[in-house]
């Protein structure tokens, strides 16, 4: 109608989320755990940056992987990180992993009837100095795992996983079992592979590629040496110690 | 006494409880103001926790478009679904069994889900349905049944904890919880074995024998032909893991490994974690599968039937 008014029944809705794409994935060993994302940001078929972090150091033992709604995982990471500093300003101390995952559990809770759309994956190192990956759904159902993929490619990216990782569908040689924990060069390997080929099989993901490496106390950094851009992030280096490197994915 | 001189006083009430610390091997840096605080997060106990709603006229429905993937296989937020959890009572005690596959749509999100919540040494859970709301808030019935047991000098009783979650639940009734399907609450008191089946829209229901999930009728088939009230532990375990089993071949949302507890008098034990497939073609203990060679023993040259031993007479 020419007064802006409408003949026919409008409807509308509260549609306040949006995909972002990438793909995230974290993989633990005996005393390291690894955790790695790209750094794509997508809307439908349109790249918004090519360098969006989705990995985060929280602590000197734990980082914090997010995918799917950038918005909300900002916020929320953002939102992780003011709990654990006030946490450090009550107990002087950094947050326990476990205690970590629990508490993500229930800020994720908390929005259980408006939640964020968002796929958390925690690394880091546990108490007892065990490398950890906690997964987490929207809503903040949560489970201890080895490795976890998430995200955009995490169907081209978890079969690939459990093959190499659980030695899934794979019979062991005869007097020669499977290792329980892969060697760090190995993961790493492992995490670079599964980045490069969902950049070639998956459209939202590529551009770069950061891997976090989170070492236990008194870990030497084997598996680290002569490893192209590397850098620091602990804060101290007689404790967990925290390294991430950049790599450059296909930009197509 | 002055604040600063009682610090250091030997003979006051606070050295009392400052020696009885020291005793213990009680953090001592760490004041009890602190424990008290928000920032410690010592606000656990303060009440039912609140939750965030979004601003629009029917909330449900908000959840119910983005969440649900029953109805819209597109929605953005996949919610863990899946399932077959089931738990008897027999003579001796109660057998919980579960699956361990959780779904998002037609992707296979987890095999190695733990859907046995484990509330205390007493008191087991079933998770069937929205992974999360069962997750959460069988945590926090356990923090309720410690505070119980703090508060009464005894444990709780399996009706009151049931009933505790029941009413705690049906609070949020339409709201779009996901433990429609179901869980149930299984343990020991001092009336003996108990489950009671609690859902979300307030259903609390007593009994000796429940399965729930999508693969739930198959469950009951094995089960309900298996099931008698005088069944050995043994028979009873090997019944609830034949039942998952039949499950995880013939529903497509259940699957990869079975759980198995059993409840008796002093609490609950875990008895094994099965491989759904190695079930199927070797059974337990690799004594026999439960569903190849009953199909094809005998059929073809490379299966020939066991032999048997010919017995002496």
């Amino acid at each position: 109608m020419p007064d802006g008014s409408f003949s026919n029944p409008q409807q509308r809705q509260f549609n306040p989320y949006s995909d972002n794409g990438g793909t995230i994935l974290a993989i633990a060993g005996a005393d390291f755990t690894v955790i790695a994302g790209d750094t794509r940001q997508s809307e439908g078929y349109s790249i918004q940056t090519r360098y969006a972090p989705k990995v985060f150091r929280l602590t000197d033992r734990a980082v914090l992987a997010v995918n799917g709604f950038a918005a909300d995982g900002n916020m929320f990471v953002k939102k992780v990180k003011q709990r654990l500093e006030w946490y450090r300003h009550a107990h002087a101390k950094d947050m326990p992993l476990r205690a970590i995952a629990r508490l993500i559990q229930t800020m994720l809770y908390a929005q259980r009837f408006f939640p964020y759309y968002v796929y958390n994956i925690l690394g880091g190192i546990e108490e007892d100095g065990s490398g950890a990956v906690y997964s987490f759904d929207p809503v903040g159902s949560y489970e201890r795992e080895a490795c976890r993929a998430a995200g955009a490619a995490q169907s081209l990216v978890q079969p690939f996983l459990d093959n190499q990782i659980y030695f899934k569908n794979q019979a062991a040689a005869p007097n020669q079992p499977h290792p329980a924990h892969l060697p760090l060069s190995d993961v790493l390997a492992i995490v670079i592979d599964s980045f490069t080929s969902a950049t070639e099989r998956h459209i939202e993901v590529g551009d770069g590629l950061e891997i976090y490496v989170v070492l236990a106390k008194g870990r030497s950094v084997q598996g680290l040496e002569g490893v192209r851009s590397i850098q620091e992030l602990s804060t101290k280096s007689d404790g967990d110690r925290v390294f991430v490197i950049r790599r450059d994915l296909k930009k197509d | 006494m002055h604040a600063f001189a009682e610090r250091f006083s030997t003979n006051s009430a606070s050295a009392e409880l400052r020696r009885a610390k020291d005793i213990l091997g009680e953090d001592n840096d760490v004041s009890d103001v602190m424990w008290g605080s928000n920032a410690g997060f010592g606000s656990l106990a303060r009440g039912i926790p609140r939750f965030v709603v979004p601003a629009v006229q029917d909330p449900s429905a908000f959840l119910r478009m983005h969440t649900d993937d029953h109805a819209d296989p597109s929605c953005r937020i996949k919610i863990k679904h899946g399932t077959t959890t089931l738990a008897f009572r027999f003579k001796g005690g109660v057998i919980v069994a579960v699956d361990s596959r959780a779904t998002a749509g037609s992707y296979v999100a987890s095999g190695t889900v733990k859907k046995v919540i484990e509330i205390n040494p007493y008191l087991l859970g079933t998770m069937a349905g929205g992974a999360a709301d069962c997750q959460y808030w069988e945590t926090y019935l356990g923090i309720q049944c410690r505070l119980h047991e703090l508060r009464n000098r005894e444990r709780i009783s399996v009706a009151a904890a049931s009933k505790f979650l029941s009413n705690l639940v049906s609070n949020y009734k339409g709201m779009g919880l996901s433990m429609v399907k179901g869980t149930m609450i299984c343990g020991w008191d001092k009336t003996g074995p108990a489950i009671f089946y609690v859902d979300s829209d307030g259903t609390r229901l007593k009994g000796d024998l429940f399965s729930v999930g999508s693969g739930s009728t198959f469950a009951y088939g094995v089960l309900d032909q298996g099931y008698r009230w005088d069944l050995t532990d043994e028979e009873a375990q090997e019944l609830g893991r034949r039942s998952i089993y039949a499950a995880g071949h013939r529903d497509a949302f259940s699957g990869n490994t079975i759980n198995l507890y059993h409840v008796k008098e002093d609490g609950w034990r875990f008895i094994g974690n099965y491989d759904v497939s190695e079930m199927h073609y070797n059974g337990p203990g690799g004594t026999g599968g439960y569903g190849y060679d009953v199909r094809v023993e005998g059929r073809t040259s490379a299966n020939p039937p066991e032999e048997v031993p010919a017995t002496e007479a």
